[in-house]
């Protein structure tokens, strides 16, 4: 193989695989994203009905409630809107009222939101990072110290 | 009194690390041996009095003394004591000092194995490790001192229970280890910079240096996926999450790294490409560092999230980082670089490792850092979840794991590619068997499943064909074959048992992802439920209380074909002091699969809700790295890697000339 075709060589098989990276990357980041929201945000965006998103919020005082089976029921606030969740699978241990959470899941077409995956941080004092930001500008933050 | 004197012992090593940033560079540009020789003593000294800070917070944990504020955050009298030990680094103070000392360990480790280092590359590198030393030290002394001190509290607030298992003591420490063992080859890549010189002595220098970081790192990955696994009670092993990621990027560069020096000492070519490697590696570490620590990204692990600490760390990462690219573009024009390779050989073989790995690590970095740069540009906030990385690290990861058997066989320069064909005819036709067979049983099941598993025999089979192609099977007799398998170099057993790993590992990951199934039931007692090929029967609750929390626990019955085979007993436990739950998962090991079983809420009328897994060959995904592991410690012993290869440098000397 000469010089020349050894070095078109290799810089094609750089290429190639360079481009087959970023390209499924591209791809992937198209469907492999999902938006995180506070219930305000969910409300005011325009998503279809059964995009996924993440929401996060605080679980309302006094609306966890278990229906049949595994079944459960909650309200998501972020003090201003608040959405209702549907959930059956096992809650997280650090699942609380008053605890902030983040749940996966979409929109249904009555405005009610159908969670697969619901999240609760393993340290008590923990509230999504985005969650707390939110609280802090409206002015209703009340977690403890925030350091560790 | 003694958590005083950790805090002056740190502050000491500080002040040392300072002096050792500077008069060995002095005795560099001076030529003074004896400056040079300073940091010999000093970096001995640095690790000395780190190690009595480390110690004398571990004592202020062991003794339960709550008038240091550390402690009383993060610990408590009525817990075990092997947790209270642990507890030193389960918080981000004392984590950090962890990180630092075995930052200090690495760099003594320069000034103990270092006396056949050429003088200047040797004061280089110390002073490089100095400047790393120096940073980290003043992180810690100036934003998180673990050693301030409070009135005398009663009682702790307890380690978070999450903590208190035996995989702390495990976990952080190897990570670690292999995390800041990358800083090394960091200071040695900078130290070839700043001198302008790199020959292939250096590689043999910083490859078993990569080694001990990679096999620590593996180890401590496998290890951290096997924690998750079981403690938190969600069954999977691996989430994507950002510091997961975190710890998986400088193993990608890391094991780029390590193949690439294999062609610099061999060919003393793929220098510049090296020495990047090299910086990149523990680059990443630092970003992994980063990341855990700011809070930058929202992820299951974050211990702290103070600003002004993440602020601190992003200026560390910024100054290394770009200190070390700008030298590397000022000086990288000076060294020499080889010719180009035969695309068919044993460094072509390994570019397309390098290649492969790079854009590997390329799909993570940009699936963790892009909700960070897409809030910036649009303020919107969005999770890149498991979907993206599967897909594009997945298919980015194939052709790399299809050409593994392919590499040891070919030789250097110029490769006969039909010969190894035939060679790996056998592994070929065991892999094609396997896909039939499992296409054929599940019929009709998940079709990448067939060929996952058909990938994962090919390479476990063709790792070996190195071997059986030296010992010569069937071409010269049997005991002939077993004398020359005896006489082959350590690392030609360590690269076929590394890359069998992968094929286990591979072969676990497959199975579980393809053939997991998930039970979820609401039991009462005397009820049963059905799980793969087992049947479970609840019989009922029990609480207990432990040391510092309380339990509550149910019996679960597995039955098989009608047989008791085992007693499943899930449960939860609640930590007063944290007012904090976990739930403790009953794992069931049959062969290499196992039956997970995880508790829920006991709801109204006795009945508890209960998941369940069965997890086919899960446990070979970490016995695949548990080979790898072994396999990376087994070729340290490898004459050719000792550290040093002292009498080949000694010949060497005179004709040194070799590089730029």
């Amino acid at each position: 193989m000469s010089r020349k075709t050894n070095r078109l060589f290799w810089i094609g098989t750089i290429g190639c695989v360079m481009a087959l990276a970023l390209g499924l990357s591209m791809y992937a980041l198209r469907s492999g994203i999902s938006f995180a929201m506070s219930p305000s945000e969910l409300k005011a965006a325009s998503v279809t009905s059964g995009q996924r998103v993440r929401l996060f919020g605080l679980v309302e005082e006094g609306s966890v409630k278990k229906g049949e089976g595994l079944n459960v029921e909650f309200s998501l606030t972020d003090n201003s809107q608040t959405i209702s969740v549907s959930f059956n699978k096992i809650l997280p241990d650090l699942f609380r009222e008053n605890q902030g959470i983040i749940t996966e899941g979409y929109l249904d077409a009555g405005g009610h939101f159908q969670a697969d995956t619901v999240l609760a941080k393993h340290d008590e004092n923990y509230m999504p990072a985005d969650m707390a930001e939110k609280l802090k500008e409206q002015g209703v933050w009340q977690g403890a110290g925030d350091d560790k | 009194m003694i958590v005083e004197l950790g805090h002056f012992a740190l502050v000491l090593a500080f002040s040392l690390a300072v002096l050792q940033s500077v008069l060995p560079l002095w005795g560099t540009v001076s030529n003074n041996n004896r400056l040079m020789a300073t940091a010999d003593t000093s970096s001995i000294g640095i690790l000395f009095f780190v190690t009595a800070a480390f110690a004398s917070l571990m004592w202020s944990y062991a003794v339960s003394d709550f008038s240091v504020v550390n402690v009383w955050q993060n610990s408590h009298s009525q817990m075990p004591f092997l947790y209270k030990l642990t507890g030193t680094w389960g918080n981000h103070e004392g984590s950090m000092l962890l990180w630092v000392f075995i930052l200090a360990l690495f760099a003594a480790a320069v000034s103990m194995f270092g006396a056949n280092l050429p003088n200047k590359l040797r004061a280089n590198v110390q002073v490089v490790q100095a400047w790393m030393l120096a940073t980290f030290l003043l992180f810690i002394l100036v934003t998180s001192n673990p050693f301030a001190r409070q009135p005398a509290a009663v009682e702790g607030q307890d380690l978070n229970p999450i903590l208190q298992d035996i995989g702390l003591a495990i976990h952080p420490p190897m990570l670690y280890l292999g995390y800041v063992g990358f800083s090394i080859t960091f200071a040695f890549a900078i130290a070839a910079l700043m001198e302008g010189r790199l020959d292939s002595a250096w590689a043999r220098w910083v490859r078993p240096w990569a080694m001990i970081a990679w096999t620590f790192l593996t180890a401590g990955i496998a290890m951290g996926s096997y924690w998750a696994y079981y403690e938190l009670g969600w069954g999977g092993w691996w989430f994507w999450d950002p510091v997961e990621n975190a710890s998986f990027l400088p193993w990608l560069s890391g094991t780029a790294l390590l193949h690439s020096a294999l062609v610099m000492e061999k060919r003393d070519a793929l220098k510049i490409w090296t020495v990047l490697l090299a910086i990149l590696t523990f680059s990443l570490s630092l970003l992994g560092t980063f990341l855990v620590r700011s809070g930058v990204l929202t992820s299951v692990h974050t211990f702290a999230s103070d600003p002004s600490r993440g602020l601190f760390i992003l200026a560390i990462l910024c100054a290394f980082v770009g200190g070390a690219l700008f030298l590397f573009v000022l000086r990288s024009s000076k060294l020499e670089e080889g010719g180009l390779f035969a695309p068919v050989s044993r460094e072509g073989a390994l570019v397309f490792n390098n290649v492969i790995l790079s854009a590997a690590a390329a799909t993570v970095l940009i699936g963790t850092l892009y909700p960070v740069i897409y809030e910036a540009i649009t303020d919107d906030k969005i999770s890149v979840g498991a979907p993206f990385f599967n897909l594009s690290f997945g298919l980015v990861m194939i052709p790399l794991l299809i050409a593994i058997p392919f590499g040891p066989l070919l030789s250097w320069k110029r490769g006969d590619l039909l010969g190894i064909g035939q060679r790996l005819l056998f592994a070929l036709g065991v892999a094609i068997a396997a896909t039939i067979a499992i296409g054929v049983s599940i019929e009709g099941g998940p079709w990448l499943a067939p060929i996952g598993i058909g990938l994962s025999v090919w390479l476990m089979v063709g790792s070996f064909a190195e071997l059986v192609q030296r010992a010569g099977f069937r071409k010269v007799d049997f005991s002939t074959s077993i004398r020359r398998l005896k006489g082959l170099p350590r690392s030609v057993w360590s690269t076929a048992f590394a890359h069998f790993g992968i094929g286990v590992t591979l072969f676990g990951i497959v199975a579980v992802t393809a053939f997991e199934t998930e039970t979820i039931a609401s039991m009462k007692p005397d009820q049963t439920v059905q799980s793969g090929k087992f049947v479970l029967r609840y019989d009922g609750d029990i609480s207990t209380v432990g040391p510092n929390y309380s339990e509550r626990g149910a019996n679960f019955s597995i039955l098989r074909d009608g047989e008791l085979v085992g007693v499943a007993r899930p449960s939860k436990r609640f930590f007063p002091a944290r007012q904090m739950p976990t739930s403790e998962a009953s794992i069931h090991t049959f062969g290499f699969s196992q039956l997970y079983v995880a508790l829920g809420d006991v709801e109204e009328g006795g009945a508890v809700t209960v998941r369940i897994w069965w997890k086919p060959f899960i446990t070979l995904i970490w016995l695949g790295c548990v080979v790898m592991v072994i396999a990376g410690s087994f070729s340290l012993s490898d004459r050719r890697l000792r550290i040093g290869a002292p009498q080949k440098r000694k010949k060497k000397k005179k004709g040194e000339s070799v590089a730029a």
